[in-house]
């Protein structure tokens, strides 16, 4: 287990390395640093004065030893100017230089600064990270026990009218993309067009205190279009189950069908559609983007939105690191918990 | 003359726990209709077993379902009626059904493994029954499985209930399902192939069992299975189905006393006895295949396949089953009954003289294969050795036919692949014509040894590309080997081929999936012979085959390696065909060769002892052959954790003559008993001569 454990985590490391590197070399291309220079000091600068002023930020220096500044594994890049004033990565304005740390990275602590909020770049995804985490919260409240119920109900009867009605249920809110579905949600719920008017089509009250009304629409939104597709794993697996030896075993014990659905063949059918059900955690985190910008919820989405629109570099870069994260962990999980619910897999 | 159809009526007294009468059922695709059981009858007293014996796909099964009315949703009862205990089963409602079902008749399927649940603990699925029918409280219900467990015989019924099955070996698993349908004390036991996935030895002590419960209550047994042997055990009556009908019904002794049927007849006479040789009893194999449901011919079904069969009288109606004149509920569904004379059957075709083997082609020297694996859930825990293979010797000759028999887990699929290369050896060495291979794996084999050691496979489905012709394979093997170098050329050589198998040319242009399972299996034949191999592995080449031309395959098989000069090794847990056709005979028992010799001189006293409950244990069809049972006790042990001493000392029945604790402490040598013929086995050379026959062939 423990040995397993290092080297899945090994990996995960290595993996994590890889794809920060891409994303550092994709945000740091030449003309979003021309940007982010135009934008930081002034966007009448010539083209002489962009290199001069990225060189004295540090952005000139070689891809490499800049990605190893901001991971935290180089040591900050120091300027002296004409002046005899030294400014560099790791010391803040208005220190003396002797006073400060030579690593300044993530692996410090140090995420950076957000140029558009003007916020360290930690503290923007700690406030923003735990909003989405209650919107997944909720979401997967909703959207696991009904797909799954959805799922095992059409499975067990394969091809009954059962089935088919639930199918067709399943596979029209997995073809609906959010922006459809969120539309027509607040139009009906929530606007004089049709008159309901039960909920709030803006979740924007919601980050202060949650009701039912302001938080409903934005969950059901995000929960039918990742319901489909986990109620349609569970199907498939269930109606898997059904044709099983050990199902007609259970049958001609005289069990009724009820008894085999849920004695039998239910956590037999529940093992497929676990590692599906993992994977929506990495997606939930990219689906938010839509439903947050669309209801007004500023969460994670909507700042990596922001960050996306602005060139906030350092945001970017923290917005990437967090999900890259999200997405290794939940994998590891659910090779883990796969391993546990089924007693015949061994892992080598 | 037309007899009146047979009505299976028994004599007065008690009413029949099973009646199937004119019973006929179809499936429904689509498309069509598809008969699947034709006008079949039958009869099961209280108490009695009754056999259907047949190949797959000759509805046997079906009729079993049928009775449990578990068809499916495609599958209906068309015409007939089946009564049990005197009430119309198809007249049930789901709640009557329901009561019925595993309580008043059970089922044990062929698949143990797969019959139970992998997610629920063996206490909870049997405590069920009795939860289910008799309303027992949970505590109470494991009791009685504690009590079931113990009297299928299984050892600490405690821990036994506490596993998942997967944690069971397959023969514990079946006694399990055996438990299971015993929980309610039913009436009627249906057994769907019980032990077609067991083990032989293994397979002698569930065969024991359950005559001796349903001896022991009084439980009527349907017993399905394609193994005559195994029928002419356990039942008292039986019924032989041919392509959805039933062809020939009486008592057992009555059937193989007196056949009165041509397939029953074929087929007995295609089926190898270990305890006859080739001379002594020939195989006669049976023309032709099975005939698809949709594609059967008019009137008698096994017309096109008959020696008897006379165009315009056989197919020209449909056959009734008429009574066997001077037996009580013996009937056959022959036309020509009276016609036939059936103490002569044709005479089988000449045999051919045994071929003088040649040089030593392949010689394996104290071979070794041990496996390391780790038993936690993520890969760590303790590392554990399976010593899979443990001094393996042996040498082929030239146009010699060496057997390796064993039951599985014995290490022969492992000697079989340390042969191909598709593992190296740990230690020791394997010559083929002088060249080491052991440590050479198959990728590193050039295409001239490849050319020269081939292997043919036990499945016929699975080891052929889907996608490709049958031709294009062939001559990719060809190919592969580098022995011709055009393309005409091979495809020259593939025809040939073809015809080596006696497969239609036209076949060239097939896919796999056009052709049968024994087509499939010649095409993997021609496949092993593509480049003149000199040795040729064949591993179970006729088990997945059904019974009728497992015949066919064997006696082409043996064509061709006489005519090639082809060195055969040929593994096999069938020791009837193994008799057939081997020269010599290898023993394999938990990765050690525990005896070597001559076909003659394994299969007649001395034995080691292990061989000795190994034929003790093939189920004999024939009332002429007599055989002694020595039923093995416990499983066989695990690889990874073999007995100290000698490998078969847990199960011996002869190790209280060994003096002091020789047998638990020191494996024994593979001593010399006579020329050519060696024993590893502790027990002396006067000991061993006191050993009987286990199989006696009356005059």
């Amino acid at each position: 287990m423990l040995k397993f454990l290092v080297r899945r985590t090994l990996t995960m490391v290595a993996t994590a390395l890889v794809l920060t590197f891409v994303v550092f070399w994709l945000t740091n291309l030449p003309p979003n640093l021309e940007k982010l220079a135009k934008s930081e000091a002034s966007a009448r600068m010539t083209d002489a004065e962009v290199e001069s002023w990225l060189e004295r930020n540090g952005h000139a220096q070689p891809l490499l030893k800049r990605y190893g500044e901001w991971l935290g594994v180089a040591p900050g890049w120091t300027w002296e100017a004409a002046d005899g004033t030294v400014s560099g990565r790791c010391i803040p304005r208005g220190t003396p230089p002797e006073e400060a740390a030579r690593f300044c990275g993530v692996l410090q602590g140090n995420w950076g600064l957000s140029t558009v909020f003007k916020q360290p770049v930690s503290d923007i995804i700690a406030t923003r990270l735990g909003l989405t985490g209650i919107l997944m919260f909720w979401v997967m409240v909703l959207m696991v026990p009904s797909a799954l119920l959805l799922g095992v109900l059409s499975g067990m009867r394969e091809g009954s009218r059962l089935d088919r009605g639930l199918s067709t249920i399943s596979i029209a809110s997995t073809a609906t993309p959010e922006y459809v579905s969120g539309v027509v949600l607040i139009v009906v719920f929530s606007s004089s067009l049709v008159g309901l008017r039960w909920f709030k089509g803006t979740a924007a009250s919601a980050m202060d205190g949650i009701t039912f009304e302001n938080f409903f629409l934005p969950v059901l939104t995000i929960a039918l279009y990742g319901m489909g597709y986990i109620a349609r794993m569970t199907r498939a697996s269930m109606a898997e189950v059904m044709t099983q030896q050990y199902i007609r075993t259970a049958r001609l014990k005289g069990a009724g069908f009820g008894r085999v659905v849920m004695r039998h063949a239910l956590r037999n059918a529940l093992i497929a559609p676990f590692t599906v059900i993992m994977l929506q955690f990495p997606w939930l985190l990219n689906g938010v983007v839509i439903v947050e910008t669309l209801f007004n919820y500023k969460g994670f989405g909507w700042t990596l939105v922001q960050a996306a629109g602005n060139n906030d570099i350092d945001l970017l870069l923290g917005c990437s690191v967090v999900a890259v994260v999200v997405v290794l962990v939940t994998q590891a999980m659910s090779d883990i918990g796969y391993v546990l619910l089924n007693p015949r897999i061994r892992v080598s | 003359m037309e007899g009146k159809p047979v009505s299976e009526t028994a004599p007065a007294s008690p009413t029949p726990i099973l009646e199937i009468e004119n019973l006929s059922i179809s499936f429904f695709t689509r498309t069509r209709e598809i008969p699947a059981v034709m006008d079949f009858s039958c009869t099961v007293m209280p108490g009695e077993a009754m056999g259907l014996v047949g190949e797959s796909g000759c509805g046997k099964s079906t009729v079993a379902l049928a009775v449990m009315r578990d068809l499916g949703r495609n599958g209906r009862i068309t015409g007939g009626s089946i009564r049990f205990k005197g009430r119309d089963l198809a007249e049930l409602g789901p709640r009557e059904l329901r009561a019925i079902r595993g309580k008043e008749i059970a089922m044990i399927y062929q698949e143990p493994m797969a019959s139970l649940n992998p997610a629920m603990k063996i206490g909870a699925q049997l405590a069920e029954v009795p939860i289910l029918h008799e309303g027992l409280d949970r505590a109470a219900a494991l009791d009685r499985a504690r009590e079931i467990v113990a009297a299928v015989r299984l050892p600490d019924p405690d821990r036994i209930l506490n596993a998942f099955p997967h944690q069971l070996s397959g023969g514990q698993q079946q006694r399990i399902v055996i438990a299971m349908a015993l929980m309610s004390k039913p009436s009627l036991l249906i057994l769907d192939e019980p032990t077609t996935a067991l083990d032989v030895t293994v397979e002698a002590g569930i065969i024991d069992l359950v005559r001796d419960l349903a001896e022991t209550q009084g439980t009527s047994l349907l017993f399905i299975s394609h193994n005559l042997g195994l029928v002419s055990d356990v039942c008292d009556r039986l019924c032989v189905m041919y392509s959805g009908e039933a062809v020939e019904t009486g008592g057992v002794e009555e059937v193989f006393g007196a056949m009165r049927h041509p397939y029953t007849q074929a087929l007995f006479r295609s089926i190898p006895v270990p305890g006859a040789d080739k001379t002594l009893r020939p195989l006669v194999a049976i023309p032709g295949n099975f005939p698809l449901p949709h594609e059967r011919p008019p009137g008698c079904n096994f017309g096109p396949r008959c020696a008897y069969f006379v165009a315009g009288r056989c197919d020209a109606q449909d056959i009734p089953m008429v009574p066997v004149e001077g037996y009580a509920r013996h009937g056959s569904r022959c036309i020509r009954i009276d016609e036939i004379d059936w103490a002569h059957p044709p005479a089988p075709p000449p045999v051919a003289p045994p071929l003088p083997p040649g040089e030593v082609v392949i010689e394996a020297r104290n071979l070794k294969k041990y496996y390391e694996t780790r038993s936690g859930a993520f890969g760590g825990g303790m590392a554990k050795v399976v010593k899979a293979n443990e001094q393996i010797d042996f040498a082929a000759r030239e146009g010699e036919t060496l057997a390796i028999v064993g039951e599985s887990g014995c290490g022969k699929s492992t000697l079989a692949k340390l042969l191909m290369g598709l593992e190296t050896a740990t230690e020791g060495t394997v010559l083929l014509e002088g060249t080491e291979i052991q440590s050479r794996p198959v990728e590193a084999r050039g295409p001239d040894l490849l050319r020269r050691l081939q292997m043919v496979f036990q499945n016929p489905f699975d080891t052929l590309n889907p996608s490709m012709s049958v031709g294009s394979q062939i001559q990719r093997a060809i190919e592969i080997f580098g022995t011709r170098r055009s393309e005409a050329d091979r495809r020259d050589r593939m025809l040939e081929l073809l015809d080596l198998v006696k497969l239609p040319r036209a076949f060239a242009d097939r896919k796999p999936r056009q052709l049968s399972g024994g087509q499939k299996q010649r095409v993997g034949i021609a496949r092993a012979f593509a480049g003149e191999a000199r040795v040729v592995v064949a591993d179970e080449p006729v088990s997945a085959l059904d019974v009728s031309v497992q015949a066919a395959v064997t006696d082409l098989l043996m064509e061709i390696q006489r005519k090639e000069r082809t060195t055969l090794i040929f593994i096999s847990h069938d020791l009837g065909i193994v008799r057939y056709l081997s020269d010599r005979v290898l023993v394999m028992y938990l990765g050690h060769v525990v005896e070597i010799g001559t076909t003659e001189q394994v299969f007649r006293p001395p034995y080691h002892p292990y061989t000795e409950a190994l034929l003790s244990a093939v189920p004999v069809p024939d009332p002429k052959v007599a055989r002694k049972r020595i039923v093995l006790e416990g499983e066989i042990p695990s690889a990874m954790n073999p007995p100290p001493g000698c490998p078969f000392q847990t199960r011996c029945r002869w190790k209280s003559q060994v003096p002091g604790t020789l047998c638990e402490t020191e494996v024994p040598a593979l001593r010399e008993t006579a020329e050519g013929h060696r024993i590893k086995c502790h027990l002396t050379d006067a000991q061993l001569a006191t050993m009987e026959p286990v199989i006696r062939v009356a005059d």
